[in-house]
């Protein structure tokens, strides 16, 4: 099956999560992707640990984020350099950064400039705030987004006080949608032949996920969005929307009818509640009965009363008990990855199927630098005599 | 020009996760005509949020469904069906998120779309795949979310399983699928050839937590771990996480602790190093909450922002809409009816050529569009 984007080049600047996690999966469809990584110390995350656990003295994340790429090591305020990577931005499909607004232009690889050199080019930004506004030099950071875009309300109960997610969700988000924003001007490049500049900040991507709360909020005249005392698992939804303690463990149950669950579940005290519009009024209050009752036995015990009636509901779930789950194991999500000093890495693969396969790729994140050599042979980037390649170690470089 | 325009999508999908995506492909221009059932359409329609409506859809509907056309047909109807292949005839996209199985009956598979359609981008979206012991389960967002260990990752140490309050599994599956969708598209237009694109909210909420995954993989399996106070990242150290200060709450991201204690004049804070921030986090946290309570967040902000301490106030949907920094994004729009109703809601969060994408036209009433899609379509 040919991927779809091969033959495709991404020449990327980026660092950290939302502009990586963008090109990862533009090589997971097939292109190919170099990045652009300062001498030293490379792209940032590579030194950014996660818990105690580091790969190849490298931290895990770098390597999930940064599979199936190239490195490219240069110094772009070295002229040498630079000459050499206007080459490759020169034969780029796609040129993609996740600087603060102003760095490009610093480094002249702007859009302007870059278009002028490689007119279809396709220039992918991700800010962390838009390009205008107070807080356009914020530091564009996940937890710090989530604070000030308002996701920390919805998650958590009523008396919690802020509970952000505890998922990159926003570099996430803003990487996806940078992602679809490429691909859709590579579409209209294919039908008209011109190139496009894409962007996306990271609070306009997140804002966008909570387009429903927002959609309430305006229509409503500004209500406080309210958690649930209890249970809480959507702040716009109704009982029974929740998770629950059991007797053994944790049930969630999605949307459903109280009375019907009442029966089901052998629990009087929701037969009270027939009218629908209580089931978001009086939410805390029927939490609170379902709670109760839902504690005095097991899960499966439950499931086995609700399953068969079709009520929404499951069992909540660790990594360890998904992993050994056959929902699990029977969806191929886990794909073994080669480090350059060959170390096996197992990791996730790409959520995407297309034309029943399902697509994976054994190569790893590569060590900064490794591609300098046959990038320079590839595309005749030459070296003057005493000009030697970044990627050899560097003494008097600061990173 | 916006970039999708000239391609035409079928969608098949109710509720979220494959609407989402079809909202993107209008976003981006695409002409997005959603084939609902005679009585009552996409279920969705009914399917309310705080009981609110507008002009007889949920304003749920509403946000998830503006700028596209709604085609009314009824598939167990042999007349409408053929108005329907006839369409799927003339389409490039289609998008179903039926249970495994449905499409088959009605004659819609891929194997006989293809046979009306070769170039079609055929697009599902299920629970969880299309084998497994899963496969016939509702494909809600909780319950995915439930099974997929992501309610293990967010609130603190001794909360119980906390899932993300919003849909998250839905969200991310419409937003990995727009990209397949799109992909597939632009190799359709290199080769020729249609394609199948499938996603599923489990392969979808699973990528989402890719680095924890990964991270878990390596470790030995040990479980996520929540900060005991103030959580914000299962995997990270001291201080990353939220903290209380005398008159609301602070957010503070990576930084080096012994900084850290400098700027916030916080002498406590000077015995631990880097070494100790994820081994000895609860500790270190709470030292850093019961400094930070002492003073306000305008007077830690004052200190920490000219230092380039990562940190940030924490709003909530009031206070952001009413500040200069949401204002500037230009970020929400007024999509309108032919009768009037109006509706507040965002826009497209991808901006193309300089320009933010709006379009004010709202979600369609339910078969408005068919003479004006027969017209166009089946008549040309």
């Amino acid at each position: 099956m040919k991927r779809p984007l091969e033959g495709i080049t991404v020449v990327d600047f980026s660092q950290f999560l939302s502009g990586p996690s963008a090109s990862l999966r533009m090589a997971d469809l097939g292109a190919r992707v170099i990045k652009i990584e300062r001498p030293g110390t490379g792209d940032i995350c590579r030194s950014l640990y996660v818990s105690d656990v580091r790969v190849d003295g490298e931290s895990t994340v770098f390597h999930a984020i940064n599979r199936n790429k190239e490195s490219y090591v240069a110094d772009l305020k070295n002229p040498a350099d630079a000459a050499r990577v206007w080459k490759l931005v020169e034969k780029a499909d796609i040129v993609m950064h996740n600087f603060r607004p102003g760095v490009m232009q610093r480094l002249g690889f702007d859009y302007a400039s870059v278009r002028a050199r490689n007119p279809r080019v396709l220039y992918g930004a991700i800010t962390g705030y838009g390009r205008e506004g107070p807080w356009k030099d914020k530091p564009g950071q996940d937890l710090l987004v989530q604070a000030l875009s308002g996701l920390t309300t919805y998650s958590g109960n009523a008396d919690d006080g802020p509970v952000p997610m505890g998922v990159a969700v926003v570099d996430i988000f803003a990487g996806a949608h940078l992602v679809q924003g490429l691909l859709a001007c590579l579409v209209r490049r294919e039908q008209a032949g011109r190139g496009g500049l894409v962007e996306v900040s990271m609070l306009e991507s997140i804002l966008e996920f909570q387009f429903e709360p927002l959609t309430l909020f305006w229509q409503d005249g500004g209500q406080p969005i309210v958690r649930t005392k209890t249970n809480n698992a959507h702040p716009l939804l109704g009982a029974p929307y929740g998770v629950y303690t059991t007797s053994d463990g944790h049930l969630a149950l999605a949307m459903g009818s109280i009375p019907q669950l009442g029966e089901l579940l052998d629990c009087p005290k929701l037969l009270e509640f027939p009218d629908p519009a209580s089931w978001f009024q009086q939410r805390d209050e029927i939490k609170a009965i379902l709670a109760e009752h839902l504690a005095t036995n097991t899960t499966a015990h439950w499931l086995s009363r609700l399953e068969p009636a079709d009520i929404w509901c499951a069992e909540v779930l660790n990594y360890r008990q998904l992993v050994a789950h056959e929902g699990f194991t029977c969806l191929d999500m886990v794909q073994t990855v080669s480090t350059a000093r060959g170390r096996q890495i197992r990791t996730t693969r790409c959520p995407i199927r297309l034309d029943e396969t399902i697509l994976k790729s054994p190569r790893g994140a590569p060590e900064i630098g490794q591609h300098n050599a046959a990038i320079d042979a590839e595309f005749g980037l030459d070296r003057a005599p005493g000009d030697p390649s970044p990627s050899e170690p560097q003494t008097s470089l600061t990173p | 020009m916006k970039p999708l325009q000239g391609i035409i999508v079928l969608e098949f999908c109710q509720y979220l996760a494959g609407p989402y995506a079809g909202l993107r492909l209008a976003d981006l221009g695409a002409r997005v005509i959603k084939i609902e059932r005679p009585k009552g359409g996409d279920a969705c329609r009914q399917l309310a949020t705080k009981n609110m409506f507008a002009d007889g859809d949920s304003l749920v509907f509403h946000t998830i469904n503006r700028n596209k056309e709604s085609y009314a047909a009824n598939l167990k109807d042999p007349a409408d069906l053929e108005k329907v292949r006839r369409l799927i005839a003339r389409a490039d996209i289609m998008t179903h998120n039926f249970r495994p199985g449905v499409m088959e009956k009605i004659g819609l598979d891929w194997d006989n779309v293809r046979a009306i359609n070769p170039r079609i981008i055929y697009g599902e979206v299920t629970g969880y795949g299309r084998t497994g012991p899963w496969r016939d389960k509702p494909g809600q967002d909780l319950l995915a979310q439930a099974r997929s260990g992501l309610t293990t990752l967010s609130g603190n140490a001794d909360s119980p399983p906390t899932p993300f309050g919003l849909a998250i599994a839905d969200m991310i599956c419409g937003t990995h699928f727009a990209q397949g969708l799109l992909a597939a598209y632009y190799r359709r237009q290199k080769t020729g050839v249609g394609a199948r694109v499938e996603v599923s909210l489990l392969e979808s909420i699973i990528d989402l937590q890719f680095e924890l995954f990964t991270t878990f993989f390596q470790d030995g399996g040990r479980l996520p771990h929540r900060a005991r106070r103030g959580n914000a990242h299962a995997y990270l150290g001291a201080p990353y996480g939220v903290y209380r200060t005398r008159d609301g709450w602070i957010a503070l991201a990576m930084g080096e602790l012994r900084r850290l204690a400098d700027l916030i004049d916080c002498p406590a804070l000077k015995a631990f190093d880097e070494a100790d921030a994820f081994a000895r986090r609860d500790e270190i946290m709470e030292v850093i909450a019961t400094h930070l309570a002492t003073r306000t967040t305008a007077e830690w902000l004052a200190i920490l922002e000219p230092a380039d301490f990562w940190c940030a106030e924490v709003f909530d949907v009031q206070r952001l809409l009413a500040h200069e920094g949401y204002k500037a994004l230009g970020m929400d729009q007024v999509v309108r009816r032919p009768n009037g109703t109006e509706v507040r809601t965002t826009r497209c969060p991808i901006r193309i050529d300089g320009e933010r994408l709006y379009a004010d036209r709202a979600a369609p009433v339910l078969g408005a569009d068919n003479p004006k899609i027969e017209e166009d379509l089946l008549h040309a």
